[in-house]
């Protein structure tokens, strides 16, 4: 299975893993989940749809990162699955 | 009803109506308590606890100079589990993080009541689940002096960690093994508490300089250690790597400048955390520079003011406690670097505290609202994080009051609609110092003034908080629970605000 991890668990920070998978998944675990989870999905949503992906599973362990940071960890991550094997 | 700061605050306690509201009441005194002629020496703490009859329902009252390296408070929970005491009043002026079997007494029942300074660590997650089965009341540093003093809180025995005591029952901190510097936040409890215990590891013949008057002390108990001196190390010693950080540093310490405070015969008081360190060097820079002479540094004292003072920038330290081993040493050998006491320091009824010949305070916060009010008791998920120590006393006594804070922490913006918790009122904050502009409290007009046509980009607190949701986007509202498991006391004794179960 293809797997790709991109990012950190520093403050600020978030590491996005993304494997292959039968359908998508995302499970986001945040310190910040009480105030943006929706916002946290929605940015990972947008930019899978960017890319045109679809059948991968997304966990996005977040330490109170921005939009920006999530959505450049999500698309390294992303090309990390598709170059490595 | 609801109080000046617009919380709720129960019909059957006193509501804030403003900080200055103290100079209309009285101070209240009640008798200090009977001078020993003999203090007696004994071995062991549970020998105190039979020697004084220590039972349920009882008041004990603890200081917490040696903060994180603190045993005496660990040790005497131990003795209050094997005798199962029931109900018990603890008034520790701070709870840190290594005060664990005060997490056991309270889920337990055998601690039920709590006043505190400040608390963080597993006793404070455990009182905001709700495990308390009385209530917290949360006190300023100055605050807890007056309650002491007028009979509000009555302390049945206070044990005072005291690195060292000499034959006639004397105390200081500032040697010994455990040395911790001074022992501002125990004086009250001395002179007040119906019995004074000393716990110390260390006794000699007589102490040149002592703290402790040992005609208040009725009892001396030897053992083994009463603490590790490592661990009052406050957070850090270096100042902040971190670019934002700096720039406010930086910002803060210009805009003093410009304000012209810095001059011969200032005084000043900061936190001990990375970004205030920074600003504490940034106007020593200034000083040398321009060649000023400030009157005193107030606080929790750390190296860089000791550093100071050896370099005859100031004239004078006032302590209340050390925040590093730098400042316990500086305590014990500079004539200069005194001890003052939690009521010398921010009392609201003692004359010419330290606390009101303040020229300004730099201070931090956990959240400002669009009020300037400021919570530095809670997270803004509503866990107990803190407390005012001397927030509020020195935000209301000195002359100027900055709050310096970076926007965004971990995603979360510092500035709310509403701040989970109020700790310090908005009315005692005059300015706030971002990374992205600097928002003048409109009640400070003189400020406004003063800085109009300068280069500092001064702009509304509004637009802080607008900006920081651009970037952040905007955090989903958390709806507070409706119980109430403490409160948090004004130090004239009002109550400013609730504080809720998690």
């Amino acid at each position: 299975m293809r797997v790709g991890v991109a990012g950190s668990k520093e403050s600020n920070d978030c590491l996005v893993t993304v494997k292959e998978s039968n359908e998508t998944k995302i499970v986001i675990e945040s310190v910040v989940a009480a105030f943006f989870y929706d916002q946290i999905k929605a940015t990972v949503e947008e930019t899978l749809k960017e890319m045109e992906i679809e059948n991968v599973s997304v966990t996005v362990e977040d330490k109170g990162a921005l939009d920006y940071t999530i959505k450049s960890r999500l698309i390294s991550a992303i090309k990390r699955m598709t170059l490595d094997v | 009803m609801i109080n000046s700061v617009n919380r709720f605050i129960p019909d059957n306690l006193i509501a804030y109506q403003g900080s200055d509201e103290y100079k209309n009441k009285k101070r209240i005194l009640i008798d200090k308590k009977q001078k020993q002629l003999k203090t007696v020496f004994l071995n062991s703490i549970e020998e105190a606890f039979d020697l004084y009859n220590i039972k349920s329902e009882m008041c004990l009252s603890f200081h917490h100079h040696l903060r994180n390296g603190d045993f005496v408070i660990q040790k005497v929970c131990e003795v209050i589990k094997e005798r199962d005491l029931k109900n018990l009043h603890f008034a520790p002026s701070s709870i840190f993080p290594s005060y664990t079997n005060i997490v056991d007494l309270i889920k337990t029942g055998n601690i039920t009541d709590i006043h505190t300074n400040y608390l963080n660590g597993p006793v404070a997650k455990t009182i905001s689940e709700g495990n308390l089965s009385g209530k917290l009341i949360m006190n300023t540093h100055g605050g807890r002096a007056r309650l002491i003093e007028s009979g509000d809180l009555k302390i049945n025995i206070a044990f005072i960690a005291c690195p060292v005591v000499d034959k006639l029952g004397n105390g200081t901190g500032s040697y010994g093994k455990s040395a911790c510097g001074t022992l501002g936040y125990a004086i009250s409890d001395l002179e007040y508490a119906d019995v004074v215990i000393l716990v110390t590891d260390t006794i000699v013949e007589k102490i040149e300089h002592k703290q402790i008057d040992g005609s208040y002390v009725d009892a001396v108990i030897q053992i083994n250690q009463i603490g590790d001196s490592n661990g009052i190390i406050s957070g850090t010693t270096k100042l902040t790597k971190d670019p934002i950080g700096l720039k406010i540093a930086k910002e803060c310490s210009m805009i003093l400048k410009e304000l012209g405070v810095i001059k011969n015969g200032f005084s000043m008081q900061t936190g001990a955390g990375k970004t205030s360190l920074a600003v504490v060097k940034y106007i020593r820079d200034i000083m040398i520079e321009d060649g000023i002479k400030g009157s005193f540094a107030s606080g929790g004292i750390t190296a860089s003011y000791v550093q100071m003072l050896e370099e005859n920038l100031f004239d004078k330290l006032y302590d209340v406690q050390c925040f590093d081993l730098e400042a316990v040493e500086s305590y014990h050998k500079n004539k200069n670097h005194l001890a003052m006491s939690a009521s010398q320091y921010g009392n609201p009824f003692e004359n010419n505290t330290v606390a009101s010949r303040l020229s300004f305070v730099v201070l931090g916060a956990a959240e400002i609202d669009l009020d300037f009010n400021v919570n530095v008791t809670t997270d803004s998920m509503g866990y107990l994080i803190g407390g005012s120590g001397g927030h509020a006393d020195i935000a209301h006594e000195a002359d100027l009051t900055i709050v310096i804070s970076p926007l965004i922490k971990s995603r979360i913006p510092l500035i709310k609609d509403e701040v989970m918790t109020v700790t310090t009122p908005g009315c005692d904050i005059d300015m706030l110092i971002t990374e992205r502009g600097i928002a003048i409290n409109p009640n400070r007009l003189d400020l406004l003034e003063k800085l109009k046509n300068s280069h500092f980009p001064l702009v509304s607190i509004k637009e802080l908080y607008d900006i920081t949701h651009k970037i952040t986007g905007v955090p989903k509202k958390i709806l507070k629970s409706s119980e109430i498991i403490g409160y948090v006391e004004y130090r004239d004794g009002s109550f400013i605000d609730c504080i809720y179960k998690i």
